[in-house]
Formats: C-alpha cells, sequence, structure tokens
C-alpha cells in the first residue's frame, strides 16, 4: 500500500465514461505529474483525488483511509487552483488563514503559521493587500502559501503555471522544485506542459482518453515509452515515429527506410529482444529521438551502434544552442538535433549519425511498443 | 492640441459642443418641469393657486402645505396627515426588501453553485414569477393573507412584496453569481467552509453592486405599488401611495392643491433619495460581467 492510493477508479457522467479504471500508487514524498492533452481526464482525477468530484467505482486511499465520500475538507489535503482562486475581499494574510479558521485553529497558531508560510514565500510584504492588487507571480505565491499553511498529506496542484507568462513559468517551476526538494511533500501536479511534467516529478502518469497510457519515471517514460502515443507527446521537438521494414541481413535485424531520393536505408539493430522476431519481414513503426540523429562529431560517444545515415538535408532552424535539421525519411518529416555549428545546408547531401540504441520499435497497427 | 479636453484625439469643434449641451439642458428642463411645477405650488398659498397662476414663483412663500400635508390634513376621516402612513411604507419596504434580497442571494448562490437535478426548472419558474401581472395573483393571495390571518396588516403587505421580489432578485443573483468563479467555492470547500460559511464569507462581500441593484429595484417597486396596498391593507396599514389617493380624493371640503403637491412630493422623496445615493452602483451593477474586467 501506497501514501495515496487510486485503485480501479473509474468516473462515468451518465453512460459515458471518461476515467477507465486507474491503477496508482504514490509513495510519501513522491512528486507525482498527471500529463495529457486537454480532456484526458487528468483534472478529473485531481478533482476526485480532491473530493470535488465523486468517484464512480473504485476506492481512493490516503495513508491507508478510505476516502470515498469523505468531504473536500476532511481528507487533509490543499490544492493550487488554476486561476489561483484567492478570495478577493480578503486581504492575503485573510486567504492564507482561512482553511485554518474554519478548521478551528486558534488565532495565535494561525498567525504563528502564516508568518512562517509568508517567510517561506518571501511574501511578508504583502500580506495587507487585496489579491487585486498582486501580480500573477505574487498571486501564485499566495496560492501556494494557502495549500502549505495546512500542512497537508497531500498537495493537488491543477494546472498552477499555466496562467503566467513563459519566464515568470520557468522561474515558479524552479520554486515548486526547490519546495519539493525542500518540505518532502507529497504532490500531485495535473500540467499539460511536457517540459513541466520531466523537469518537476519524481514519477509522470501519462493520460490519454481517459486512461492511463504509461506511468513511469520520468527517465523511463522518455526512454521507454509504452506506446506511440507516450512517444510523441513526452519530448520536444516530437520523437520521430516512421515507418520502417523488419528484414534480416546477415544474420542481424535491419530496420529499412526510405530516403528522401527514394533510396533503401538498412539499419542494424542490436541485441534484438526476442520479441522483434515476430516482425520479421514485416512493416513496423520506428520511432527515433531527435538528439538521437546528429552529424557524425556530435554522435554520443558512449553509444555502441551508431551508424551512418545518408539523406538529403530539408530545412535547418537554427535556435541557437541547437540547429534542427528536417529531412524526409519515409515520406515523413523527420527531425534531427544537431550542434548550433554542425555544418548543414539546405538541399546538399548529409550523412546523418543515427544512433540505434535509442531506437524504439512499435506496431503499426495497435502503435504499441514491440519487446517493451 | 493646446488642451486635451477629450479623452480621444478626435476634437470636435466649439460650436458642436454648444449645440449637444443645449439640447441636453433643454431636454433636462423639460423632464424638470413638472417637478419645478409641483415644488414651486407647494410653497405657494391655496388661493395663488385658484387664482390660476400655476407656473409663477409664490409671491408669499410658505411651509404650510408641507406641514399640513405631513400631520393634520384629512385622509379619509381621520386629520393625521401622512405621517402615520409614511411610517407604514417604511414599515412595509425595509423589511420587504431585505428579505426578498437575502433570499434572491441564496436562490442565486445554490442555482449557481450547487447544481441539482431539476434546477434549470426551478429557474424557470422562478424568471416566469417575474411576468405574471399584479391582478391575477389578487385572489388568491387575499385568500392566503386570510388564512395566515395577515389580511389587512403591513405584516402582511411585507409577504406580498417579498414573495412577489423573489423572482427578481433570484434572477439579479443568479446571472450575477453566474459570472463569480466556482472554483474559488471549491477552494472554500476545500479549506473547510460550509454552505452558509461560503455565502457570508466569500459570495456576499463580492456582491456589492448587485444588492444595490437588487435593493434599488425592490424598493422602488415596493415604495411605489399602489394595487397591493389598496388591495390588502386597509384604513390604519395603508402604505403612503394609498394614503396620498385619499388625500387628494378627500370629497370634503376645499381641494387644498398645494397640500396634495407637497404630499405627492413626499410620496416621492425616498425612491429619489435612493436612486441620487446608489444609482451609480445600479450602472455598475447591471453591467457586471458584461465586460471582462
Amino acid at each position: 500500500m501506497g501514501f495515496l492510493d487510486i485503485n480501479g477508479v473509474t468516473k462515468a457522467y451518465g453512460a459515458v465514461e471518461v476515467l477507465h479504471h486507474v491503477d496508482i500508487s504514490v509513495e510519501e514524498g513522491e512528486f507525482l505529474v498527471l500529463v495529457g492533452p486537454s480532456g484526458c481526464g487528468k483534472s478529473t482525477l485531481l478533482n476526485m483525488i480532491a473530493g470535488l468530484e465523486g468517484i464512480t467505482s473504485g476506492e481512493i486511499s490516503i495513508k491507508d483511509r478510505v476516502m470515498n465520500g469523505v468531504h473536500p475538507s476532511k481528507r487533509n489535503i490543499a490544492m493550487v487552483f488554476q486561476s489561483y482562486a484567492l478570495y478577493p475581499n480578503m486581504t492575503v494574510g485573510q486567504n492564507i488563514t482561512f482553511g485554518l479558521e474554519m478548521h478551528g485553529t486558534p488565532k495565535a497558531d494561525r498567525d504563528s503559521a502564516m508568518a512562517d508560510v509568508a517567510k517561506l514565500l518571501q511574501i511578508e510584504n504583502l500580506l495587507d493587500r487585496k489579491p487585486g492588487q498582486l501580480s500573477g507571480g505574487q498571486r501564485q505565491r499566495v496560492a501556494m502559501g494557502r495549500a502549505l499553511v495546512r500542512d497537508p498529506d497531500v498537495f493537488l496542484f491543477d494546472e498552477p503555471l499555466s496562467n503566467l507568462d513563459a519566464k515568470l513559468r520557468v522561474d515558479m517551476r524552479t520554486e515548486i522544485k526547490k519546495l519539493h526538494q525542500n518540505l518532502g511533500t507529497t504532490i500531485v501536479y495535473v500540467t499539460h506542459d511536457q517540459i513541466e511534467a520531466m523537469t518537476l516529478s519524481t514519477r509522470i502518469a501519462v493520460m490519454y482518453d481517459g486512461y492511463v497510457q504509461q506511468l513511469g519515471t520520468p527517465k523511463e517514460i522518455y526512454d521507454n515509452p509504452a506506446n506511440v502515443f507516450v512517444a510523441t507527446f513526452m519530448g520536444s521537438p516530437a520523437m520521430n515515429v516512421l515507418s520502417a521494414r523488419l528484414v534480416e541481413q546477415n544474420g542481424a535485424l535491419h530496420a529499412v527506410v526510405t530516403g528522401s531520393e527514394g533510396q533503401d536505408i538498412a539499419l542494424r539493430i542490436e541485441d534484438a529482444p526476442a520479441a522483434y522476431g515476430a516482425y520479421k519481414d514485416s512493416n513496423i513503426l520506428l520511432g527515433i529521438r531527435p538528439e538521437a540523429i546528429t552529424d557524425p562529431e556530435g554522435a554520443d560517444r558512449n553509444a555502441r551502434n551508431v551508424q551512418s545515415l545518408p539523406n538529403t538535408v530539408g530545412v535547418t532552424e537554427p535556435a541557437g544552442s541547437d540547429t534542427f535539421v528536417t529531412m524526409t525519411i519515409s515520406g515523413k518529416d523527420c527531425v534531427a538535433r544537431m550542434r548550433a555549428d554542425a555544418d548543414v545546408h539546405p538541399g546538399q547531401p548529409f550523412d546523418f549519425a543515427i544512433n540505434m540504441d535509442k531506437a524504439v520499435l512499435f506496431d503499426p497497427k495497435t502503435e504499441e511498443r514491440i519487446g517493451a | 492640441m493646446a488642451v486635451a479636453s477629450t479623452e480621444n484625439a478626435i476634437r470636435s469643434s466649439n460650436f458642436t459642443r454648444v449645440l449637444v449641451y443645449l439640447t441636453l439642458l433643454l431636454f433636462a428642463l423639460f423632464y424638470l418641469l413638472p417637478f419645478g411645477i409641483m415644488l414651486v405650488n407647494s410653497l405657494k398659498p391655496l388661493d395663488e393657486i385658484t387664482g390660476g397662476n400655476m407656473v409663477a414663483l409664490p409671491q408669499t412663500w410658505t411651509i404650510e402645505p408641507w406641514l399640513s400635508a405631513w400631520s393634520t390634513a384629512q385622509i379619509g376621516v381621520e386629520p393625521t396627515g401622512l405621517r402615520p402612513y409614511f411610517m407604514n411604507s417604511i414599515m412595509m419596504a425595509v423589511p420587504a426588501v431585505i428579505l426578498s434580497t437575502v433570499v434572491g442571494a441564496l436562490n442565486g448562490y445554490v442555482l449557481t453553485k450547487w447544481h441539482f437535478r431539476g434546477a434549470t426548472i426551478i429557474f424557470g419558474l422562478l424568471l416566469f414569477s417575474c411576468f405574471i401581472p399584479f391582478q391575477i395573483v389578487l385572489i388568491p393571495m387575499a385568500r392566503i393573507l386570510g388564512i395566515l390571518e395577515i389580511a389587512g396588516t403591513t405584516v402582511g403587505l411585507i409577504l406580498v412584496h417579498f414573495v412577489y421580489g423573489i423572482g427578481f432578485t433570484t434572477l439579479y443573483f443568479r446571472n450575477y453569481y453566474a459570472a463569480f468563479p466556482t472554483e474559488l467555492v471549491r477552494a472554500a470547500q476545500i479549506d473547510g467552509a460550509g454552505f452558509f460559511q461560503i455565502f457570508w464569507r466569500i459570495m456576499l462581500p463580492s456582491s456589492g453592486p448587485i444588492i444595490a441593484v437588487s435593493c434599488i429595484w425592490q424598493f422602488t417597486n415596493i415604495w411605489n405599488d399602489f394595487l397591493f396596498g389598496a388591495s390588502f391593507a386597509s384604513g390604519d396599514a395603508a402604505p403612503m401611495t394609498v394614503a396620498l389617493n385619499n388625500l387628494v380624493n378627500s370629497s370634503t371640503g376645499v381641494r387644498e392643491y398645494n397640500v396634495h403637491f407637497a404630499g405627492a412630493i413626499m410620496a416621492a422623496g425616498p425612491t429619489l433619495l435612493v436612486y441620487i445615493l446608489a444609482g451609480r452602483y445600479f450602472v455598475r451593477g447591471l453591467m457586471a460581467g458584461s465586460v471582462k474586467g
């Protein structure tokens, strides 16, 4: 049993099931991120943990206490909302202590708790202001203060950074991570931003269409995606998913793709899992991250299976730190991530280096991972 | 530009501006004229009016008609003046306004933030009550007041106006609260606030403009109502509007027009005062939510 257990939980509105049998177990001190596109059910799941939405079937328990039907205020949780949801008629100080007041904490204790939190979040000078007089970043801090002051078992964050501008978002992201490291609290965090998910979490649940597609550490999710959806949703630019044919040449399996001039390019696969054998001489999807396709000098020195991929350069996009190169493979755009000073020119032939250690294979019909 | 007198940079000529102000002034005068004549005639002795010069300023200024209308004029059969009936109207309007506003706010809160089956239908029915003409409810209402044994009393009138006002106040508050962020209610729920705590601590403090709208609307309607007052409260319990009618229609003695004018202004006074004091909130409240704040 974990600290927060989600056991076979489903959610249905009438006959429409929007969340299908979700099982997640969160340990104490973990930072779980629920990530997925709009409408995947992540916010619904969070609201069910908070008690704001009912549970159709299954069970949610916190610290071994079943929470089905327990009022939100009795779950010892705190939530930070997307809109911050600060009470507009109260000062920052009153906002922070409102929850304690409602739970009957004596005034002296409330004030000392507020002082501690204000110090931690550096909002001491804002305590007498109204939310309307604060900037976006300050409101965000107050919203977190309101959650922190309760000292809850679980913190719930509902897309807390999506209302901030790009720069502030990165700063607050670091702040939240710092807070988690310093306080060791258990956090469930909902976002649609895969970078937030990767950077903040200790574990990620990628959700789509009411299903948890994959649950794992950021590294597992990134390196070993369970299916094409997870592979393309996580990571920016997205993973290249190319149609290829699996054939056996010289006793080794090769994935054969088509270059931009129609030429066949065979990419040798080493240490192929046994499951690959079943797909011999049939079509597969080859997944390869942009950073695994580079110029030969930029290839990972620790990689064991770097192969040459001669092809024509399509478009180059210098991004400062890297240069993204687009080419055509098997009739689709394929992005490579190069060093900033790589010598590539549009329309020119180029010998790309592809790190086949990092390649993953998917079934073209089910889009599930082969040999995971 | 030498003087930036308008907010935008488009400058209209002085001639246009003078024309606009002149027109506005003319209309204002036109609308104020009846009130002016009432005021002027309430301050002259009766013989100046019966002498035939209604529009002229008084030759002798006097507040005698006002004093008479307030405390000694003949209302029906008693020479009490309008004072007791003015008090009746206050005793009727203030509780009815407060009750209907509070219940309207509660209804709006429940209809928007506590979804339940049939909420739309209930709101529809409440809305329907806004469009029922007064006359239709007269007889059923009389029956109910009779059963409750509060027919012919101020308490009965409070009940009538309170019930009749709920439709309007619910409409106002529902529309106002529909734009009120639900996340605030959810945050308060997680913070442990109950149904009424959320209402008193979170919703009501943010409802200033719509409370003003509801109070002005209700006060004006209730104060100015004649039909319910005439139907359900007779004699000593009659409200100001009914008493004014009795004053003007007194069939005995001379018709004291100056006293009638003074009485009419007294009857209109409170609603005028409410508009002057809270009118700007009225516009603000009606506009709330229509523009992204």
